[in-house]
This record gives structure tokens, C-alpha cells and sequence, in this order.
């Protein structure tokens, strides 16, 4: 019998397409799973009759021969996406009890070509973390442990739900988001692919608004096809978000041929920060080989402002955040504390309802955007943020595509920089200059550390430039052959 | 530049989140380790830098200014901790 829940999303989607098994059989298989995985709180909520009913509904789409790349697939949403009568809290506790009325851009693509809903994924509050640690849901636990430790780790964060769900088999896919690394950085931590794409690429509208300028969709998947059949159903033009990049959305998966011959891949020398530990050193060296063997060409590229993408991020989104999250204030959903007056309700709400970072970041966001600090904070960040965009420009005039690690180490233990924010935040530092740029890049696992834990490479593209991206990432994953799981120790394991 | 507990109390207020006296202590701390810390871009030269306004080149579209959807009283207020007469109902204020 096939052991569904192992598959692929593009193995999957074949066998259904063959009637080798049903979406409702694929379905059942991953709820059960679910349930047998409670422990690693990868789900905030599980919607198992609708999940059933969209099965029935995606294998009616088949038998009639409307089957797209992601009809009958049961993935996994993360929280921050709004859908329709759903819990849609972004984990935080402002918004309890909010169930929207409408359904956001991203899913309704995802649904109208047959996808299955499985639940709704953990996270960080807002999207805001490395860890998932600042769920009001509690922990994600990595289903990665270290080689003979009985020690949780985290599964990165902020789509760390999303991630730890693909890896543990509990979603053949989910879509996460990423303002700053939220996709890359977890799917690093969880031997995963992450996409992110480029600024525009997907619809913002009907996702939980974080920092609007960064904010972006994308998946997590088990291999490079199948980010590229989730992210053609997930892309597009939406006029409902005049940020949305008004261009076709090509057939992504066709564009994975595997040559590349003659490409120049770039090498920043900026990337190699201070303490880097030695085997994602020589995990980068042994990507720059693998690209070298299939025929690229190495080049040594400079993005000179660097070191100051962290401490823009830190301005920037902070900023955008405590402008975004100005509307949770008792009054239009979620959480209501009620005080002496309005505005005593205003505050006793807040206080009660946004988590410990989240707080953090609005009061940073109210300081650098207030009168007399603005031109000195945020006018400058945005200033910072044009020569890190300018960076890349100068630097794909010399090559096509830029390979860096991931994230500067593999999975950390559980708790362990949870009282220490900004080491939480150089999790990021890989991740978050292209984010600034509006770049698009993805995560593919390569490797182990000596832990026994995955490790992840990036590559960054061009903006629109996914089909190269997707194609390079194709021939990197192929060199790593990447076939470790995680040791199973949760649910019937245990 | 570091902000003191006075400066903190006045962000918080303007921000509209209550924080206790025990907490004002802890933030002042934690604000000032983050804002010494983004204080670094003062090497960065960035005279005649255009600030960025949009990662990516485009135009935002156009539409013709007229309404096109609405009317979702009901919807909008489906949420609301409380409502009355078909508004959002908050506590009593008298200037």
C-alpha cells in the first residue's frame, strides 16, 4: 500500500491523476497523522469535515478531467491567512474568536484549483520571530531532534507550524510567509524547500498585514517541483492589492529543464559574517561546487551594505507594524478589555492581547516614527534600504542568480534565546537584504550538521526571475540529494 | 540616543498600551539594547540617496473613482465585541 502521507506533492498529484488512489484516502491518511502528531502544535486549529468535503469536491474535479498541478492536495495554512469562517488569528491572542468573512487571495487561488485544507498552521504573533515561540498557541516543536538527544528544537520561525507540519509528514505542503526570512529560515531549520517570491508576485490581500512593504506568500514544501506547483496556483495579479505585479504567471514547473550551463552564479564575500560556524562554511563551499560541476560559472560579487540590512529591517518593519497594528483596539473584532473610558480600553486591551515581541516592535515602530526621530530613524532606514537594493542591481549586472546560506546555524534548542531578542533577530541576516530588495529566494536543504540537523542553502534570484530561481534550485537539490527524515519519537513512536 | 523611562511611558501612551510601572523598567532596557544597536546606519553616507518608496518598478494602477462593491453592514460587524443599531458600540465618551 502506498504510505501516503511520504509522498510528494508532485507524486501525489500523478497518482491521483492516474486513480492510483483518491483525494478523499490522501485526505483521511493526513488527519489521522494529525492527530497522532498533536504534540509538535503544528495546527492552532484542524478542519477535518471541510477538509473531507474539499476532497470529495477535488476527486469529482479529476474524474471530469479539471485536475490542476494542486486539485485533491491537503495542505496546511498558516494562521495569518484570512479564511472564510475559520480561525484566522495570525496567533495572537487580539484577535480571539475572529472568524472572517471573506477569504484571502492566496487561498481562494488555492481552492478554486481543488487544493484540500487541512487547518490552520502555528506561528509567531504576527508573523514576528525566528522560533514560533511567540505563539499565543505555545511552541512548535521541530519533529528534528539532534543525533541522540531527547531535546525539542525549534522549527524557526515565523511559519514554523507550516514547516514542521511538511517535515513531519502531518501536510504534503503549506504556504507560510515571509517578511523577513519566515519562509527560508524554517524551511532551513526543517529540511524543507521555502519561496519566497518576489515582492508583488502574490497577492497581499486578505493575509494579516505584519510590515506591508516586505510582507509576501509563498510555500513550504518536500522538493523544488512541488514549490513550483504551489507557487503557480498561489501567484497572480489581484486588483485588490495595488501592489500585486500585474504579469502572467508562467508554468513554473516546466521551466525546471535542470541546465545550467554557462550561468553565473554570484558569491558574495559580504555573507561571510563573523563567526560563521565552520560547517555552514563548508556547506557553502560544497554548493558552490555542485553548481560548478553542472556548468555554472562562479562569480565573486560584493554587496557592500550588507551588515546594515539587520538594523534597516529593524526600523522598517518595527515602523510599518505600529502603523498596521494600530487597528486592534477592542472595538472591530477580536479581544475586548474594558476600562474607565475609551481610551483606558484601548490600552487594557492592547496590553492584554499583543504578546511580549509584538509589543517590543510597535513601541520601537511609535519611537522612530515620531515627531523629531523621523528623518534620524526611518527617513535614514529607507535611505540604507536603497543602497541595499542598489547592491543587487550592480550585482546582476555580473551574474544571474547568488547562492548564500540559509541561516547561520541549524536548529537551536527550544527556550534558548527566547529571553535574548536580538540574537533571536541574526537568525535573519541571510535572509533579510533580499527581503528589503523585494527579491525573490528560496531555501534548499544540503546537508546535515554534525548534530544531525538539516542545513539549508539560498539562493536569490532577480526580481520576476522565479523560473531561473526554481530551475537553479532544481540542479542544487538534485547535487544534495538530500534524503534525510526526521527520527519519528512523537504520537505511536513514542 | 537613549530613551529614558519617562520617553517609554510617553511612546506606550501613544501607542495606547498600557504598561505598569515594573514593566516600564524592563522595556526602557530592552528598547535602548535595539535602538543603540540600529544606530550603526549613522556611518552609512547616505547623502542625495532617494529614500525608497517601492521595491518594486511600477505604477500603482488606476481606476475610475466610483463605487464598486460594498454593502456589507452585517459582515463587517459579524466581529465586533459589541454592536448596536448596526454600528460599532463603545464605552460612553463625554468630552
Amino acid at each position: 500500500m502506498t504510505e501516503f502521507t511520504k509522498l510528494t506533492l508532485a507524486d501525489a498529484r500523478d497518482g491521483l491523476h492516474k486513480g492510483d488512489f483518491t483525494s478523499r484516502e490522501l485526505t483521511e491518511a493526513h488527519l489521522n497523522a494529525i492527530e497522532d502528531a498533536s504534540e509538535l502544535n503544528c495546527y492552532v486549529t484542524v478542519t477535518a469535515d471541510k477538509a473531507l468535503e474539499m476532497a470529495d469536491q477535488a476527486d469529482a474535479m479529476i474524474k471530469a478531467g479539471d485536475a490542476k498541478g494542486v486539485t485533491g492536495i491537503p495542505i496546511g495554512i498558516k494562521d495569518l491567512y484570512c479564511t472564510k469562517g475559520v480561525h484566522s488569528q495570525t496567533c495572537s491572542h487580539i484577535l480571539d474568536g475572529f472568524k472572517p468573512e471573506y477569504e484571502s487571495t492566496v487561498t481562494s487561488n488555492l481552492w478554486a484549483d481543488g487544493a484540500v485544507m487541512l487547518g490552520k498552521t502555528n506561528q509567531d504573533e504576527f508573523a514576528m520571530g525566528s522560533s514560533n515561540e511567540n505563539s499565543h498557541y505555545g511552541p512548535v516543536k521541530n519533529p528534528w531532534r539532534a543525533t541522540g538527544s531527547d531535546k525539542d528544537t525549534v522549527p524557526g520561525g515565523s511559519s514554523g507550524g507550516s514547516a514542521a507540519s511538511v517535515a513531519a509528514d502531518i501536510s504534503i505542503a503549506a504556504t507560510g510567509t515571509d517578511t523577513g526570512g519566515s519562509i527560508r529560515q524554517p524551511a532551513s531549520f526543517a529540511g524543507l524547500v521555502g519561496l519566497k517570491p518576489t515582492y508583488g508576485r502574490c497577492s497581499r490581500w486578505g493575509m494579516i498585514a505584519f510590515a506591508s512593504s516586505l510582507d509576501q506568500a509563498g510555500p513550504l514544501t518536500k522538493s523544488v517541483r512541488d514549490a513550483a506547483i504551489m507557487i503557480e496556483s498561489m501567484a497572480g495579479y489581484d486588483p485588490k492589492d495595488s501592489t500585486s505585479y500585474d504579469t502572467p504567471v508562467p508554468n513554473y514547473e516546466a521551466a525546471l529543464g535542470g541546465d545550467v550551463r554557462g550561468l553565473k552564479v554570484g558569491i558574495p564575500k559580504e555573507y561571510r559574517v563573523d563567526g560563521m560556524p565552520e560547517e555552514i562554511e563548508k556547506l557553502w563551499q560544497q554548493g558552490i561546487d555542485w553548481l560548478k560541476d553542472a556548468g555554472a560559472e562562479i562569480v565573486d560579487i560584493s554587496l557592500p551594505h550588507t551588515k546594515y540590512a539587520l538594523p534597516t529591517y529593524y526600523i522598517v518593519a518595527p515602523a510599518e507594524c505600529s502603523s498596521n497594528l494600530a487597528r486592534y483596539d477592542g472595538v472591530k473584532y477580536g479581544l475586548r478589555v474594558t476600562g474607565d473610558s475609551l481610551d483606558d480600553m484601548y490600552k487594557k486591551t492592547r496590553a492584554a492581547g499583543f504578546g511580549d515581541e509584538v509589543k517590543r516592535r510597535i513601541l520601537i515602530g511609535t519611537y522612530v516614527l515620531s515627531a523629531g526621530y523621523y528623518d534620524a530613524y526611518y527617513l535614514k532606514a529607507q535611505k540604507v534600504r536603497t543602497l541595499i537594493a542598489n547592491d543587487f542591481k550592480a550585482a546582476y549586472s555580473k551574474c544571474d542568480v547568488i547562492l548564500t546560506p540559509t541561516a547561520p546555524s541549524a536548529a537551536f534548542n527550544l527556550g534558548d534565546k527566547v529571553d535574548d531578542p536580538l540574537a533571536m533577530y541574526l537568525n535573519d541576516v541571510f535572509t533579510v537584504p533580499a527581503s528589503l530588495a523585494g527579491l525573490p529566494g528560496i531555501s534548499i536543504p544540503a546537508g546535515l550538521s554534525a548534530e544531525g540537523l538539516p542545513l539549508g542553502l539560498q539562493l536569490l534570484g532577480q526580481a520576476f526571475g522565479e523560473e531561473q530561481l526554481l530551475n537553479v534550485a532544481d540542479v542544487l537539490e538534485t547535487a544534495a540529494d538530500f534524503k534525510a527524515k526526521p527520527t519519528k519519537w512523537w504520537g505511536d513512536a513514542s | 540616543m537613549s530613551i529614558d523611562k519617562d520617553t517609554v511611558a510617553k511612546i506606550a501612551n501613544l501607542a495606547r498600551i498600557e504598561v505598569s510601572e515594573s514593566e516600564l523598567e524592563s522595556t526602557v532596557g530592552e528598547l535602548n539594547n535595539i535602538l543603540d544597536w540600529v544606530e550603526q546606519l549613522g556611518e552609512v553616507n547616505t547623502d542625495g540617496v532617494e529614500a525608497m518608496t517601492s521595491v518594486v518598478e511600477t505604477q500603482l494602477p488606476r481606476r475610475q473613482d466610483q463605487v464598486t462593491d460594498g454593502g456589507y453592514r452585517d459582515q463587517v460587524l459579524k466581529n465586533a465585541p459589541q454592536s448596536e443599531h448596526g454600528f460599532f458600540a463603545v464605552p460612553k465618551v463625554i468630552e
